[in-house]
Order: C-alpha cells, then sequence, then structure tokens
C-alpha cells in the first residue's frame, strides 16, 4: 500500500500549524517533504516601523517558549550598533534569565517527547517541576512567559538577595529531580525501545545540512555560541559542553537533559559571582549608520540577527534566522526510512518551533495549484493594487 | 414471572443497568489511579470525587452531532458500535459471579463457556477493525491494520494462558474452574506466570498504553475513531470500559480463584478482585511509553508466546505428577 500521508497543518502531534506530507509503504516512510508559511505574521516588515526600544518587546514575541533568545539576540546586536558596554551586573542578570528560560525550554521539550511517544507520566512529572522554573522566573521578572528583562544597555529589573536565595533553592530541587529523569529517559526500557536507533543524523550528515543546537551536538558536533564564540559572561563562567555521539532521538534526549545540568552550574554561579553596580547603562536614541550580525545560543540552537540601521531612530532591516529553520533540512532526512510511530518523535527532538521560522509565505494558486514563495515588500504591493476586475467589498468570494 | 426475571436479568442485574454504571465505576478508578501515579487529581469535580465523571462524559457525548462520511460503508459504520457493545455485554453475562451454585447451574454457565467467553472478547477487535475500514479515513485504515496486526501477536499468548488454568481444573465451565481452585488455593500458584502474560494480553486486547498503538493520537490522531462522533464515539468508549470489566472479571475468576460466598459476598470478591486487576492494568498504563508495532509482535512472539508455552507445560508436569 502507498499511501501520503498529510501530517498538519493541523494534528494532534503539532503544536504550530506546518505541513509534513509523507509518503508511506505500509508502515514505513519513503519520502518527506515539509511546507512552511502558516503561521507568517510579517514580523521584519513591522520591525521597520517601529523604533529601537519599541523592536525589544516585537522580537520578544517572535516566539512564546525562547522570548528571550529572540530580544537578548536582538539587543546585543543594538548594543554593538550604538557601541555601548552594559554593566557586568545587568549582563549577569540578563544571562541568568537566558539560562533560566533554557531550563524552561528544555524541561518543557523532555515533557513534549514523553507525550509524542505516548509516555504521559514522564510528561506530567517533567512538567510539575518545570513550573519551579517558571515560578523563579514570574519572581526575577514579574511575568512567566514574555520576561520584558531587557533593555538596551542592560536589564530593567535588578534582583535582590531573596530572590537570589530562591534561585539557588530551585535549583537544588531541580538538579535532584532532573538526575531522576535522566535515569528514566536513559533506561525506561519502553521508552528506549521508542527512541533508540530513530532519526539517525550522522556526523557528516549534520554539518552539510547545517544542523545546529541539540540536533547537532547530539551527532556529535560541538557547535554552540556560548563555547565557540563566547559572548558577555560566558567565558567567565565554568560549564561544559554536551555531546553525543549516538546520533538518534535518544542522543537528543541526553544532551538535553545534560544541557539541563550545565545550566544549573551556571545559574549557580551567576547568582553567587553577581558584582556589584549599576544593571543598565545609558544608550542614545540612535546608533551610528551600520549593520551587525548578533549570535545566541538559544535552547534550540544558534539564533542570528541581522540587524541594519541608516542612521535614524528605526532599524532598516532586520532579519532574523531562527534555529529551527536551520534544523527542517536535516529533520527531512532523518524522517527517511523511519516509521509512521516515529514521525512525531522524529520531528519533536528537533524541538521545532514553527512560528519562529516563519518568514516567508508560499501562496498557491487556488485554479491551477500553482505555488509561488513572495516576499512581504511584493505582497504589500499587490495587496495595495486592486486588480480591475476585482469583484466589489463585501462580495468577494473564494476562487474556489 | 420466569420471563420478567430474565428480562430483569438482561436488563438491570447483571444487565445493561448494572454494567452500565459498574463499568462507569472502572473507568473512574482506573482514570484515578492513573492520575494519582501522575501526580495528577484526575476526575473530582462531578459526584463525590469525581465518581460520576464518566457518565457525564457518557452523556456529553451523546448529546454530540454525529457525522457519518460519504464515502464510508454507512450500513456497517451505523450499526459497529451496537454491535460492539452487544457482543461484550453477553461475554459480560458469562461471568461466574451471577450465578451462584455450580451444582443448580443457570442457563449462563455451561460447559464450555471459557472458550465462548474468549471467542466474544476476540469480536470487538474484528469489529474495530472493520470500523476503521468502513469509515474509509486513511488514519482510520492504517489505524485498522494496526488493530489486525496486534491481533495477530497477543492472541494466541491469551489464549494459551488462560486455557492452562482451566487444564488443570480439568473442565472448560468458568465455575467449575473457580469452584476447582476455591477447594485448593494453593494451586493458584502455579498460574502465577499465565496470569502475567494474561495481564499484558488484556491489556494489549483493550489497546491501553503502551499497546495504544491503533489509536495513537500523535501519529495518526483518532485512529480507528478517527470519523466516530456523538452517540456512536459514546458507544465505543462504552463498549470498551465494559470489555475492561470483563477482561479484568475472567482473569479474576479463572487466576484469582473466582467469587465464592454466595449472593452478596461473591459479589464483593468480584469488586475487590476485578478492581485488583484493573489496578495492575492502570500501573502498566502509567509506567509505559507507547512501542511501536513491530515491537509489539515481536514482544509477543518471542517473550509472550513461549512464557505462555512454559506455563502450559508447568501446568500438565502438575497435574501428571501431583494430582
Amino acid at each position: 500500500m502507498n499511501f501520503k500521508i498529510p501530517i498538519g497543518p493541523q494534528h494532534p502531534a503539532l503544536k504550530e500549524p506546518i505541513s509534513l506530507r509523507m509518503t508511506v509503504e505500509g508502515e514505513v516512510i519513503t519520502d518527506a517533504d515539509i511546507r512552511l508559511g502558516y503561521n507568517h505574521r510579517g514580523l521584519e516588515k513591522l520591525a521597520e516601523d517601529r523604533n529601537w526600544v519599541q523592536n525589544i518587546y516585537l522580537t520578544e514575541r517572535i516566539c512564546g517558549i525562547c522570548s528571550h533568545s529572540h530580544a537578548t539576540c536582538y539587543v546585543q546586536g543594538v548594543e554593538k550598533l550604538m557601541e555601548i558596554v552594559p554593566p557586568k551586573r545587568g549582563l549577569y542578570i540578563r544571562y541568568l534569565v537566558s539560562e533560566l528560560e533554557r531550563v524552561h525550554s528544555h524541561l518543557l521539550w523532555l515533557g513534549v517527547a514523553g507525550h509524542e511517544a505516548g509516555f504521559d507520566s514522564f510528561f506530567m512529572y517533567t512538567w510539575r517541576d518545570r513550573e519551579i522554573v517558571m515560578d523563579l522566573l514570574e519572581l526575577v521578572s514579574g511575568n512567566r512567559v514574555h520576561y520584558a528583562m531587557n533593555a538596551i544597555g542592560g536589564v530593567r529589573r535588578d534582583l535582590d538577595e531573596g530572590q537570589k536565595a530562591k534561585i539557588l533553592e530551585g535549583m537544588a530541587t531541580l538538579r535532584k529531580r532532573s538526575e531522576y529523569y535522566f535515569q528514566i529517559g536513559a533506561n525506561e526500557p519502553s521508552f528506549v525501545a521508542r527512541i533508540a536507533g530513530v532519526g539517525m543524523l550522522t556526523k557528516e550528515q549534520a554539518v552539510a545540512l547545517c544542523a545546529v543546537g541539540p540536533v547537532a551536538r547530539a551527532s556529535g558536533v560541538a557547535r554552540d555560541v556560548r563555547k565557540e564564540d563566547p559572548y558577555a559572561v560566558y567565558d567567565e563562567l565554568e560549564w561544559d559542553l554536551v555531546t553525543s555521539d549516538s546520533c538518534d532521538v535518544l542522543g537528543r534526549v541526553v544532551v538535553r537533559v545534560k544541557e539541563l545540568l550545565e545550566s544549573y552550574k551556571m545559574i549557580e554561579q551567576m547568582v553567587r559571582r553577581l558584582p556589584e553596580g549599576d544593571i543598565v547603562a545609558k544608550a542614545p536614541r540612535r546608533p551610528k549608520p551600520g549593520e551587525v550580525l548578533s549570535r545566541y545560543e538559544a535552547p534550540r540552537g544558534e539564533n542570528t540577527h541581522f540587524i541594519q540601521s541608516n542612521g535614524t531612530d528605526k532599524p532598516e532591516r532586520l532579519k532574523v534566522r531562527a534555529p529551527t529553520l536551520a534544523n527542517y533540512p536535516a529533520t527531512v532526512v532523518m524522517l527517511r526510512k523511519g516509521f509512521i510511530a516515529d514521525i512525531p518523535l522524529i520531528f519533536a527532538a528537533i524541538d521545532p518551533c514553527i512560528c519562529c521560522a516563519e518568514r516567508a509565505v508560499t501562496l498557491v494558486d487556488g485554479r491551477s495549484g500553482e505555488e509561488t514563495v513572495v516576499r512581504m515588500s511584493d505582497l504589500r504591493r499587490r495587496s495595495l493594487a486592486r486588480p480591475a476586475n476585482a469583484p466589489a467589498k463585501g462580495k468577494a468570494a473564494w476562487p474556489f | 414471572m420466569a420471563v420478567l426475571k430474565t428480562f430483569l436479568y438482561l436488563l438491570v442485574y447483571p444487565g445493561l443497568v448494572f454494567l452500565f454504571a459498574y463499568s462507569t465505576f472502572c473507568e473512574w478508578f482506573d482514570r484515578k489511579v492513573y492520575a494519582r501515579l501522575q501526580n495528577r487529581m484526575g476526575p473530582t469535580h462531578t459526584g463525590r470525587f469525581g465518581v460520576l465523571q464518566p457518565i457525564a462524559d457518557f452523556f456529553k457525548l451523546m448529546a454530540k452531532e454525529d457525522i457519518v462520511p460519504e464515502a464510508a460503508d454507512k450500513g456497517l459504520f451505523n450499526i459497529l458500535p451496537a454491535f460492539g457493545l452487544a457482543v461484550v455485554s453477553t461475554a459480560a453475562l458469562l461471568l461466574p459471579v451471577w450465578h451462584f451454585s455450580p451444582v443448580v447451574p443457570s442457563w449462563t454457565s455451561f460447559s464450555g463457556d471459557i472458550i465462548v467467553m474468549l471467542y466474544l472478547l476476540s469480536l470487538p477487535t474484528l469489529i474495530l477493525f472493520l470500523a476503521a475500514w468502513s469509515s474509509t479515513n486513511l488514519f482510520s485504515t492504517i489505524g485498522g491494520a494496526r488493530v489486525l496486526t496486534m491481533l495477530f501477536g497477543y492472541e494466541v499468548p491469551l489464549f494459551l494462558s488462560v486455557l492452562s488454568p482451566a487444564i488443570l481444573a480439568n473442565s472448560w465451565r468458568l465455575a467449575e474452574i473457580a469452584a476447582f481452585y476455591q477447594a485448593r488455593p494453593l494451586l493458584l500458584l502455579v498460574n502465577l506466570l499465565g496470569f502475567v502474560v494474561a495481564v499484558i494480553a488484556v491489556q494489549a486486547k483493550l489497546e491501553r498504553c503502551p499497546f495504544d498503538i491503533p489509536d495513537a493520537e500523535t501519529e495518526i490522531v483518532g485512529g480507528t475513531f478517527t470519523e466516530y462522533s456523538g452517540k456512536k464515539l459514546a458507544i465505543f468508549r462504552l463498549t470498551f470500559d465494559v470489555e475492561l470489566v470483563v477482561a479484568s472479571g475472567l482473569l479474576a475468576a479463572v487466576f484469582l480463584g473466582g467469587f465464592p460466598g454466595g449472593v452478596l459476598l461473591g459479589f464483593v470478591q468480584f469488586v475487590v478482585k476485578t478492581l485488583f486487576v484493573i489496578f495492575l492494568l492502570s500501573l502498566i498504563r502509567a509506567l509505559t511509553s507507547r512501542i511501536r508495532i513491530d515491537q509489539v509482535v515481536s514482544l509477543a512472539w518471542k517473550v509472550l508466546a513461549p512464557l505462555a508455552v512454559v506455563q502450559l507445560l508447568a501446568t500438565i508436569l502438575v497435574k501428571g505428577f501431583l494430582l
């Protein structure tokens, strides 16, 4: 039997819309195809209409899970453009929130992986403990999802002794629990049977397809911006880069759990060594003309923002490359020759954040089925020019 | 009078009304145990401790819109849920708890009823496959194929393990098997291995984790039930609840010494023993992750079937040398 199964745009395994078209032979996948563009919001265009400060809050909304990653990546770039150096205390607090966010994102992912494999108990346990770090984030920033901690030149909120003590306490609990999850994730026979040897991506393939983040690290590629190109505080902290050579979903689970343990280490160091001083430096209203590429290691991998300034109070161009986008080509390779049962696991193993990666829209003609990729500027021009034979407003009908 | 009695027997106790009440209670028990093992509360709101939640769910589903796909085989699609419920309810009548003396058997106890019971428990699987196939949905079709593939795995170990206590008791009648073990409780230990195999096979038959492959929602959406909604889905869910009661009742009758002690005490034993089996099933459900269809088949034929044969051998040896 040769089928084409549509996974998505609406499917219980997907938390956001994307279309995976699988050609299967019985239970085995022979070909995979990924279609994007269901969640395009035109954020890059919006950024050109807002000033440098407003854009912090806009970039924060690119993603819900890694909101701090996008905002920090943007702010790093703008600080470089404005030639300001944030005070040490501000940087420590900023990257403390980064690591807390990584902890919450990885715990969330562990739960999702459990759920996709039908291991709901694992899901319930990890998400219970994710609440610890969510509460800490709320304690530090006042918000659970969009922390709004960043300001150009530092952060907006300071840490006091009580908050520091609470963070250390939370990390101690989480470390104990994570070690337990490592035992389960790497040893529970029915779970390991599902993830070991599934979604293979060799080291050569990972390099050739430009995989990033835990996906690349699970294939034995030591690729992490925090180590390769240490920004801000990361060269002052003692931590290890985690890799795994198993190249499968099991390796991705192991890498993420071990990264959790490394993050706890970093958070404790940052809290203990928090320097005295200001938390924010004064920033000018507009930077000099120029351009910058900002790199940041988000929980899902390397996140880059390209920012171009023309000397006004608004950016000329903001280009976002989210880590999920970099992992899509690798996903297609991983999916081939797998079982139908492996689709949700393999796809979830890249920790996809679909709306992060939506930068272009594919337009499909309703009549001919012809597909065209259209850029935002083009789309805008088309929306303004009404065709002469268009029906009067209010009487518009779908073309099919 | 006799006619009225038979009607009461079929409709009220132990017929449909009682089965409905007890199977929803068992679903609640299963959900509660599952939730507590996952550090959740489970149902709390409807009724005391949420005990009425499955009933509320049932009636809510009954009131929902019922959609039949254009391309479906309408006759089969519509009749199968009712057929499934009828089959498992009939199987429930054969449980040896409703007739209280093996000396004066009621008409539902006869030599060979254990075979009829196993047969009636196999039918829902075929009904599921037909339901999936007749709805013509792609996900249902894959689910249906998975139902049948699994059936070839777990059915043989289940039969072998359930029949070996019967061989030891030298009877094909559930009431007599139970009575045999009530007289010699120590012999129940001989069948321990068979009990383990049977619990795992029943878990697969009921399509619960780690064998919830035919309706794995993250893979094939609703699986066999993708196109079912409203009343029909409610009845299918009830069918699974009743099947849970029947299967656990069968295991309790065969492996746990049945339900002696007359009307009241026998009923108490029935409740305690079925809940014990359901507790074991919930435990497995909470502690495992869903496995792949090829892993089910190899588990069934490489582990469960040999273990069931070992059980059979042990039974024959015990019967030959000790009895």
